[in-house]
């Protein structure tokens, strides 16, 4: 019907073709600058189709990706810290610690590689968490809080089965050994009096005598722990699975062994020394 | 039907000739001579100078320091003020500046007027500067005028080009002379013309002449019309007794020819209305586009000078005067009788007022309180930040350790030597890592010149020093002689017991 353009008695123009309840639109051109414009942008989307992989499966031909692009950018700031990373992937920790620069760079590169790959476990601050999650500020160490050996335990791990010499022995568990519940519970009284926790003087006395003859051997006649074996010392105040008497019980009916990765070859040795420095500078580095 | 749209017709024809904006009326201001007008030139001069000269005073700071007077060097976050040195934290001196200048600018007002509008406005100094250069190449508004209207001519093209181009260099170098103000001036006028300057420096200084130029040439009393604010509500500002320029009606009244009989003194010469920079016409009261500058005062003075009467038809009066004056000359009949009872009804100005006392009493507090800041403002200040993640940490004896980050910050260009001492816990150890320890096992901080120094604290207390889980603690900064200079207030946290 509208194949010859409507036109409008009262203004002349002519109309869309376009009737809603009586009101017809009128064809009103849009400014030609509009149009120009509108063109111009067709244009530009076309061509960036062509240039830029911009459908499903279709690269453009200039073959750019963002991913790629961020790979540019993450090796142009590698090669831009390298002078540095490589003077630490030289140094010793210590030697890293007492070179101010050297040590400012190493804290803020630790800082992030701590968040990165650390604080999943040990926490944001290092302040681990009950459960078997060492808090790395305080002055407790189970392997040892020196550089070195903060160094050797980020590069082998604990108990991790991947790595030959990470580190950590395996706890006995004691209930499986043949121990009864009642032998537990003594034991656990008297490794409560080992740190001056309140506990029953009979039952700790009756556990003196098995802690001596099962638990002494790893974790010290009085409770001082071995960092040989990573046995944590029970005279302190600091509890890698809580002080109160059902979970040492649960330590030593079933044992605890803690976990931990090793780095060595998931990390760049810099980025493993700016961690030691990073974590011996927490609080608690010896 | 014809009648049906007989309407819409004479609508549409009403809204062509009643357009929704005000158009745009040129002002052709006439040049004039008199006290006014010399001391707004004199105004002119030191505000100006003061604008296009302060970039150029040096103050020796010593090496490594700019050596500008007055700077405000927002790379390294510094203003320098000849000898004063003001850093990011203490903004509020430039606040409280701008309230002396708010609060000034209100008492101002309320005293003698719009003195501001007429003689100080960044706007009035550069648009009088502009009507000079104008005046200067173009001759004055009767020339002006003629040649606008005239038909085109080499001439006029001429005089055009030359004006134009005398106000963008003006506005050039208003442009140049605000960049200084944030770069070594020196420094920054070499660089634009060798193209090394930053861009940024190029935008603002295409901006600043683009801006003098515009507002100063173009935009002028619609600037003060219908951009400011200010002229909206400083009405709140005058009362009756606020020196305003206003015309002696009781006087001026009925306008007539110089030698007609029972006419007042106005003679309706329009030299008023001629030089008026807004185009305004005084003698119909108190209006929002007088600016205040006192030129038709001028104007009138010369005219009733030539006529051999007393001068003051229009003057700086007060509203309550100027009833007064009315009031005591309404019954007499115009000459020489009624000026001198017009003038002798009017009172003393009325200065002090519950209002400017009030503004004063504002001044007053506002300049002690930036006084007192001034002078116990310290060169060193500690601030010490708690680390939240760990709020503490449990050591194996029992104790319980916090750490904080030290800010110790130093505004001299010599590097301190401090002892760092803790209040609140008697029994807390206090620990700066990487930093020496004095013979009394108290840690020593070096501040750094002109800057910040941080540390990282580690505060130990034995299980015995608090149960609280939150106890306050202040850290002080001694000098060699074991005077606190600085101190930092924070808290210990250990766990809830």
């Amino acid at each position: 019907m509208a194949t010859i353009p409507e036109r409008d008695a009262l203004t002349g123009k002519t109309t869309t073709g376009h009737e809603w309840d009586g009101i017809k639109e009128l064809n009103t051109p849009l400014p030609r600058w509009w149009l120009y414009t509108f063109y111009a942008c067709c244009l530009f989307a076309l061509v960036w189709v062509i240039l830029y992989p911009s459908l499903p499966y279709v690269r453009g031909i200039t073959g750019w990706t963002a991913r790629e692009a961020i790979g540019r950018a993450v090796e142009a700031h590698n090669q831009r810290i390298e002078p540095m990373m490589a003077r630490i992937r030289e140094a010793t920790p210590a030697a890293i610690a007492a070179d101010p620069q050297l040590r400012a760079f190493a804290l803020a590169g630790g800082r992030v590689a701590f968040g990165t790959n650390c604080a999943g476990c040990h926490g944001a601050g290092g302040q681990g968490a009950i459960g078997g999650f060492p808090n790395l500020a305080d002055d407790d160490w189970l392997f040892g809080g020196g550089f070195d050996a903060i160094q050797f335990t980020i590069r082998h791990g604990i108990r991790n089965g991947e790595d030959s010499r990470a580190r950590g022995i395996a706890m006995p568990a004691f209930l499986a050994a043949g121990w009864t519940w009642a032998q537990v519970s003594d034991t656990a009284e008297h490794v409560r009096s080992l740190s001056g926790q309140p506990h029953d003087a009979a039952a700790a006395a009756r556990g003196a005598e098995l802690y001596a003859a099962n638990c002494a051997v790893c974790h010290g006649a009085a409770g001082e722990g071995n960092r040989q074996m990573g046995s944590p010392r029970l005279n302190d105040q600091i509890w890698l699975y809580g002080g109160d008497k059902a979970a040492i019980m649960h330590s030593i009916a079933y044992s605890r062994a803690g976990v931990m990765p090793a780095f060595a070859g998931r990390l760049d040795p810099a980025m493993i020394n700016m961690l030691t420095v990073y974590v011996h500078a927490l609080g608690g580095g010896e | 039907m014809p009648d049906g749209s007989a309407p819409s017709t004479s609508s549409a024809t009403a809204a062509d000739e009643e357009p929704l904006y005000a158009p745009h009326r040129k002002v052709y201001p006439r040049a004039v001579k008199g006290r006014i007008r010399r001391i707004k030139w004199a105004v002119l001069i030191v505000l100006l100078g003061i604008y296009y000269l302060v970039p150029w005073l040096r103050w020796n700071r010593g090496p490594g320091v700019p050596d500008q007077a007055v700077l405000v060097d927002i790379a390294n976050a510094r203003i320098f003020f000849f000898w004063i040195e003001i850093w990011p934290q203490e903004i509020y001196f430039l606040t409280g500046l701008l309230i002396l200048g708010a609060i000034g600018l209100f008492a101002a007002t309320s005293l003698f007027g719009r003195v501001w509008c007429g003689f100080t406005c960044p706007q009035t100094v550069w648009t009088d500067l502009f009507m000079w250069v104008e005046r200067r190449i173009e001759g004055d508004r009767n020339a002006r005028i003629r040649r606008d209207f005239g038909p085109p001519s080499a001439e006029r093209r001429r005089l055009r080009i030359l004006k134009h181009t005398a106000w963008l260099a003006i506005a050039a170098a208003t442009g140049g002379a605000w960049i200084m103000y944030f770069q070594d001036a020196p420094t920054v006028v070499r660089n634009l013309f060798t193209g090394q300057a930053s861009l940024q420096t190029y935008f603002f200084f295409a901006l600043f002449t683009t801006t003098t130029y515009v507002l100063a040439g173009f935009a002028r009393e619609q600037v003060c019309t219908y951009m400011c604010p200010w002229p909206r509500f400083q009405g709140a500002m005058l009362d009756n007794d606020s020196l305003v320029v206003t015309y002696r009606a009781w006087r001026g009244e009925p306008r007539g020819k110089a030698k007609a009989e029972g006419v007042g003194d106005c003679v309706d010469c329009g030299a008023c209305v001629h030089v008026c920079p807004t185009g305004i016409d005084i003698r119909e009261g108190q209006q929002l586009e007088c600016i205040g500058c006192g030129l038709c005062v001028d104007a009138c003075d010369d005219v009733m000078r030539k006529l051999s009467r007393p001068r003051g038809l229009i003057a700086f009066e007060t509203l309550n005067n100027l009833a007064a004056s009315s009031a005591a000359a309404a019954s007499l009949p115009s000459g020489p009788e009624r000026q001198r009872a017009g003038m002798a009804a009017r009172k003393l100005l009325h200065l002090i007022r519950p209002r400017t006392v009030m503004y004063g009493a504002a001044i007053g507090v506002v300049v002690a309180l930036m006084l007192g800041a001034f002078l116990l403002r310290t060169t060193v200040s500690l601030a010490a930040l708690a680390e939240r993640a760990p709020p503490f940490v449990l050591l194996s004896d029992g104790s319980i350790r916090n750490a904080y980050t030290l800010k110790l910050i130093d505004k001299t260009r010599e590097p301190s030597r401090f002892t760092l001492a803790i209040d609140g816990l008697p029994q807390a150890r206090v620990l700066v890592q990487d930093v020496p320890v004095s013979d009394d096992g108290q840690p020593v901080l070096v501040s750094v010149p002109d800057g910040v120094g941080t540390f990282r604290a580690l505060v130990t207390a034995p299980p015995s020093a608090t149960r609280a889980a939150n106890t306050s603690i202040r850290f002080r900064l001694l000098d060699e002689r074991g005077q606190a200079v600085a101190s930092a207030d924070s808290a210990f946290l250990a766990p809830a017991r």
